[in-house]
């Protein structure tokens, strides 16, 4: 992936800041929510925060594609969000079906995170393929 | 789309770096251009012709 403007920059530190978060607020979850030392509202508010720090890692993704200035860079982002977005409901679409016929066993919706990041890196590669950069002594 | 974007640079000996410094784009989107991969929008043609003191059809014209 490219790492020149002051956008990409700042979409770093938001991520970091995000993944942290996330890491922080899973292990307060499991640390009192999941062990029952925690019940009723703040429980609901305590297991709400893993979500909402991943949450931040799509903001994150929204903020770059809002404030990337150089327009092809931009293209090839949303480009890449795309493909991720398509590959994960179609992928999760089909696994719904197959769930409801008892044909698979039943995943966690949080899993949808985890498949759109990973298309990410598939939507990465295929941009690799359409627009692999030409003639770069030039 | 065409463009004579790589000749109007190298008439002036410029790398892909420079043109990307002065239009502030990436080197990357010089080299999209250049290569047809992908076609600037108005605003970023306009720039580019404003930078070569040219009309936009000097510089970019229909494949057709």
């Amino acid at each position: 992936m490219f790492m020149n403007s002051s956008a990409e920059r700042r979409y770093v530190v938001r991520l970091a800041i995000a993944t942290a978060a996330y890491i922080f607020t899973l292990w307060l979850g499991e640390r009192f929510v999941g062990s029952g030392a925690v019940v009723g509202l703040p429980a609901y508010l305590l297991a709400l925060l893993p979500g909402l720090s991943v949450t931040g890692m799509f903001w994150a993704v929204a903020r770059l594609m809002i404030e990337e200035t150089d327009e092809y860079l931009r293209m090839l982002l949303v480009r890449q969000s795309l493909i991720a977005t398509g590959f994960t409901l179609s992928l999760v679409t089909i696994w719904g079906f197959l769930e409801n016929f008892n044909l698979v066993p039943h995943v966690d919706a949080f899993y949808v995170a985890i498949l759109w990041f990973f298309g990410l890196g598939i939507g990465s590669v295929a941009n690799k393929f359409m627009f692999q950069n030409k003639n770069k002594t030039s | 789309m065409n463009n004579k974007l790589k000749v109007l640079r190298a008439e002036r000996n410029w790398s892909q770096s420079d043109l990307a410094a002065q239009l502030s784009i990436s080197r990357q989107s010089v080299n999209a251009i250049e290569t047809g991969r992908y076609d600037p929008s108005l605003p970023l043609a306009f720039q580019i012709a404003e930078l070569f003191a040219l009309r936009i059809e000097d510089i970019f014209f229909s494949n057709k």
